[in-house]
């Protein structure tokens, strides 16, 4: 869907993007990651044939964005940082302007605009202004103005930017509930959204891809294993749990996190995510367990490990 | 729909929505009737061509002011609030991006312009007008106002904001109507370029007094079209930074 080869992008002196080289595939949905001013906003600016490249060659379905980035334009739905809205329009209005700039026959935009509207849960205020739309809203608006003319390809950036943890969650069933119909190429800094989310990863620092792959790829090419944290309450200690867990298949190593009230904290690191089969052999083995959950910290120890090996000096 | 008419539509809307278009045409509509209460009209006993024809000059000064201030708006206010890239992003040609916006300020202008024209109409009361003088009047109007207006998207296509859009616009219309001034104190040739470059005196005084030369409405369309590709240009140059 994507080919990507070379793509660099100076202002000035200042490289932004460097040598960028990956592709995409039709139907992945694809999360790129990176901190504030690594270069994602420019790679999907560029991919959004918002911004032209230095150097580089750039296809989407096979079109050079270069040599006819209005073929292109035709099959993307970009999202920017801050999504694109005029104020002093109505919802409805302003998906149908969308939709007909972007080249839906006239005859198709109400149907197109009801479609963009209930994939993003914005009927309810389909004849409200832009301007009196909560935070949330209005980035579901830009979401609705990035499919409305039914896009293969959907590239959002940062779509959860700015959202409280209620409107966070929405935006992300709304994402999941694209795929399979998009493409979609998403940017983030929140490790727990791209985790959440994506198929892929494509992790950016300082304008490089420093890897790319799925959380499992990245998480054994890495070594730090997948981490499950659990939490057991017991009353002779942690050593009967620690034993237990010993015992799984795939649990790579298993360690007291710390004791309080009673309650032990475990790490278990395991080459897949094997809560499943650790839950049973606790609660098998008689130990009360308290809560299991799958360790935040994984994708957060792939990312730090690869940034931080990019700054290391050579 | 063509995407420039798409463009000048929801532009247009805006204007409409919007108290600013509401805000500058009234200031037009008021300090037009002074001046044309004040000086047309008042003073020593004109003729009826004559009082038309001062109309139609303090008019034209108002006319550039409020083409400046209409179209400020037109590109910086995109880029301010970053909706541009709504634009940027989709089919749409550069070129139908600046003359969508380009159409909705001058439709807009022409729009008060008409509403001024009931000043030429108080003449009847007391004289005559001949019909021709008015349409040749209100044609270097708008022929005046389309140069004035996209110098205006130039100027609005170059800035980030919009107070430095109408700065810039308002350079760029002064420069073009102070080239008459230094047509006087300016030896040939160099007198006659400033003549044919300003804005306003060579070629707006014949409209004025009700004569359309082929010459004039040729200028004022180059120096439209001049700006509006300048624009594009700009806007092109954009894609790069």
């Amino acid at each position: 869907m994507i080919q990507v080869k070379g793509l660099s992008k100076y202002y000035g002196e200042y490289a932004a993007i460097r040598d960028l080289t990956f592709d995409i595939n039709k139907g992945e949905v694809i999360g790129f990651l990176g901190l504030n001013g690594a270069g994602k906003s420019t790679t999907l600016k560029i991919l959004g044939c918002v911004l032209l490249p230095t150097a580089g060659v750039v296809s989407v379905d096979g079109i050079d964005i270069a040599k006819n980035p209005h073929d292109v334009r035709r099959r993307i739905g970009f999202l920017p940082d801050s999504p694109p809205l005029y104020n002093d329009m109505s919802v409805g209005r302003y998906l149908a302007f969308v939709a007909r700039l972007r080249g839906v026959p006239a005859s198709a935009v109400e149907g197109r605009v009801r479609e963009a509207e209930d994939k993003t849960n914005l009927r309810d205020v389909h004849d409200e202004l832009i301007s009196s739309l909560s935070h949330g809203y209005r980035q579901r608006v830009g979401v609705a103005q990035a499919l409305v003319h039914n896009p293969k390809l959907l590239i959002l950036d940062e779509p959860t930017s700015g959202l409280d943890p209620k409107q966070i969650v929405e935006m992300r069933a709304t994402i999941r509930a694209l795929r399979g119909d998009h493409t979609i190429l998403l940017s983030s800094h929140i490790l727990s959204e791209i985790s959440q989310t994506c198929d892929r990863l494509l992790i950016i620092q300082g304008g490089e891809i420093v890897d790319q792959g799925s959380e499992e790829d990245l998480a054994s090419r890495i070594g730090r294993g997948a981490g499950v944290t659990i939490e057991v309450d017991v009353s002779g200690g942690p050593d009967s749990a620690l034993t237990l867990l010993g015992r799984v298949p795939g649990v790579v190593r298993a360690s007291l996190l710390h004791q309080q009230n009673g309650v032990s904290s475990l790490l278990v690191e395991s080459t897949a995510d094997l809560r499943a089969q650790v839950a049973r052999e606790l609660v098998m083995g008689g130990i009360d367990l308290i809560r299991i959950d799958r360790a935040a910290g994984r994708l957060e120890n792939i990312f730090l490990k690869l940034t931080q090996d990019k700054d290391l000096p050579q | 729909m063509s995407a420039t008419f798409l463009i000048a539509r929801r532009e247009l809307g805006t204007y409409l929505r919007s108290m600013t278009g509401y805000v500058i045409a009234a200031i037009l509509l008021l300090v037009d009737g002074l001046l044309f209460n004040i000086f047309a009209i008042g003073g020593d006993d004109k003729l009826s061509a004559q009082v038309l024809a001062q109309f139609f000059f303090y008019s034209s000064g108002l006319t550039m002011i409020a083409s400046v201030f209409l179209s400020m708006r037109l590109v910086a206010e995109e880029h301010q609030t970053g909706t541009l890239v709504l634009l940027t992003s989709s089919p749409v040609l550069d070129i139908e991006i600046i003359v969508g916006k380009f159409l909705s300020g001058l439709t807009f202008l022409a729009m008060v312009l008409a509403l001024t024209i009931f000043m030429p109409l108080l003449v009847l009361v007391n004289g005559k007008i001949a019909p021709g003088h008015l349409v040749a009047g209100y044609l270097g109007l708008l022929l005046l106002g389309s140069a004035a207006m996209a110098m205006g998207t130039l100027g609005s296509a170059l800035a980030k904001t919009q107070v430095l859009a109408a700065i810039i616009s308002g350079c760029f219309v002064t420069a073009m109507v102070l080239a008459w001034m230094l047509v006087k104190v300016t030896e040939r040739p160099f007198n006659d370029v400033f003549a044919s470059l300003a804005i306003h005196g060579k070629h707006f005084t014949p409209f004025q007094e009700g004569t359309i030369h082929l010459r004039d409405v040729v200028y004022y369309l180059v120096v439209t079209l001049v700006a509006l590709f300048a624009s594009v240009r700009v806007m092109e140059a954009r894609r790069w930074r």
